[in-house]
């Protein structure tokens, strides 16, 4: 059957999505999109020993955006920053229990701020 | 907790006597009205009476106007197409206001592939068609002037009395919309100087699947729909009877209690209004006074609107938003765009539409709602 709406854990993660805020002198930071399509996401991370000790995200955007957001950070938690830079955008939708079709490309960023992030904390490493 | 639903211009109930009225017509009284035996004369006489009803509903010249069909969608189209089709010889252009809903705007663009002419008339920032742009742009090519009587999404209503004047001094006819406005406030055809206008079943609590199209006396359009000649020839297809006779009792109706229901809705719009403007950043969309009875309709910075109609599900009210992220082209309303609205402010907005089963004690209990829904949605925001 196709699929009607958000699955459950969309809406779960909608409701109460984890890990909303920011993070005062992040070591990475992150941010994707636009405010004119309408999906705006930054990420949060603090690391330690190269693994993401807190990750925390502001999102604009449908309730997708803010359920992928969500999702990712509880992915990306705990997780070594190698590892955390294979998440992809695919492994949080299907973690999701799935996505709409036309909700796959625009509101799925999240794996990309959370890359972003872990890019940056990367590059001020080298900096340091 | 108890429904409370906000989005009577997406979908309505059907009234319980317009049901009771019309149920016949699909156990008892099925006939086919194009039938001579008594069942079809049964079938032929509801359909008689409805097209009576809703004739008089917009004070047309008699019921020979009204045509019915499977929608406004249906109507809009017939419309376009079959005025534009038939008057060719008069000119290859057709003209909508920019805030028309799709079913007149995709059908004007699918003509421009065979050569016709789009003229798109602008409004102003709250959606009143430009009296002045109107008179410098139409040409007298056109055929057929298409300005809706008000429009869903923002509420506000059209002077189609004013527009009338200029589009008969340059174009041939004016086709109108009431979709959201019939039922709601009084239309009348000849005082408004309207040549074709469209209705819909479902948005006067009658059935869905459901609407009409009155065509002035006189004036011409090509059948869209060609077959066995019903509806005069211009509409072939069996009859939906059964919502057909629902129309007409719905029409019957919503003529009867129009006055009395939007005064009623009235006082609960504007407390809607008053309450939700209190909210820091919200605006509201659309037109202060040429409003709707029943339309409140907002836009908030900073948050989204699907997530706005997410949210306000949680608590079981339903409203709609014109946000790109719910439409199938993930495009913002072309409405709130052309009222002027940047993108990043279009996805912000929430549309309420009151019917018969809201009351006033549902007031406090919406707007504590939005409230809440705002500040949740404000506390996730990088902007």
């Amino acid at each position: 059957m196709a699929q009607i709406g958000y699955s459950e854990k969309v809406m779960e993660h909608f409701m109460n999505p984890r890990n909303v805020g920011t993070i005062e002198n992040p070591d990475g930071y992150g941010k994707v999109g636009n405010p004119v399509c309408g999906d705006v996401m930054e990420m949060f991370i603090s690391v330690e020993d190269d693994t993401i000790s807190d990750i925390k995200f502001r999102t604009f955007g449908c309730g997708s955006a803010i359920a992928t957001s969500s999702m990712v950070t509880e992915l990306a938690k705990g997780k070594h920053i190698d590892e955390a830079m294979e998440i992809t955008r695919k492994d949080v939708a299907d973690e999701l229990d799935g996505l709409p079709p036309r909700k796959m490309h625009c509101s799925n960023l999240a794996a990309d701020a959370l890359h972003g992030a872990i890019e940056d904390y990367k590059s001020k490493k080298v900096g340091k | 907790m108890r429904q409370i639903y906000l989005d009577h211009a997406s979908a309505m109930p059907i009234d319980p006597r317009v049901l009771e009225f019309a149920k016949r017509y699909v156990t008892n009284d099925f006939g086919n009205p194009s039938s001579l035996h008594s069942a079809g004369l049964t079938a032929k006489r509801a359909i008689e009476d409805a097209r009576q009803r809703v004739a008089e509903l917009i004070n047309a010249e008699d019921e020979t106007c009204i045509i019915f069909t499977s929608g406004a969608t249906e109507s809009n189209n017939m419309a376009i197409k079959g005025t534009a089709l038939r008057n060719i010889r008069k000119g290859k252009r057709v003209a909508a206001s920019a805030i028309e809903h799709i079913s007149v705007l995709n059908p004007a663009k699918e003509f421009q592939k065979s050569g016709f002419e789009l003229t798109l008339i602008p409004v102003d920032q709250t959606g009143i068609v430009d009296i002045g742009k109107l008179a410098d742009i139409l040409t007298e090519d056109t055929t057929v002037t298409s300005i809706m009587y008000a429009n869903n999404e923002i509420g506000t209503i059209e002077p189609i009395q004013e527009i009338n004047e200029i589009v008969h001094e340059k174009g041939l006819y004016l086709h109108v919309d009431t979709t959201a406005a019939a039922g709601r406030i009084p239309i009348d055809v000849q005082n408004d100087g309207i040549d074709l206008l469209t209705l819909s079943s479902n948005d006067m609590y009658g059935p869905q699947g459901c609407g009409a199209l009155y065509i002035k006396p006189g004036v011409k359009l090509q059948p869209v729909l060609p077959g066995g000649g019903q509806e005069r020839g211009l509409r072939s297809g069996t009859e939906n009877l059964f919502a057909i006779a629902g129309m007409g009792e719905a029409a019957r109706i919503a003529k009867d209690e129009m006055g009395q229901e939007s005064e009623r809705l009235k006082g609960m719009r504007d407390k809607l209004i008053d309450e939700i403007s209190k909210i820091e950043e919200s605006y509201l969309t659309g037109h202060p006074t040429q409003r709707l009875p029943h339309h409140a309709s907002f836009r908030f910075s900073r948050i989204e609107g699907e997530n706005i109609l997410l949210n306000m599900d949680m608590y079981n009210i339903q409203v709609a938003t014109g946000s790109a992220c719910t439409s199938r082209t993930l495009e913002p309303s072309h409405v709130l765009l052309a009222v002027g609205l940047k993108h990043e402010e279009a996805h912000g907005s929430m549309v309420m539409t009151l019917g018969r089963s809201n009351n006033a004690e549902e007031i406090p209990i919406i707007t504590k709602a939005v409230k809440e829904t705002v500040q949740r949605l404000r506390m996730l925001t990088p902007m």
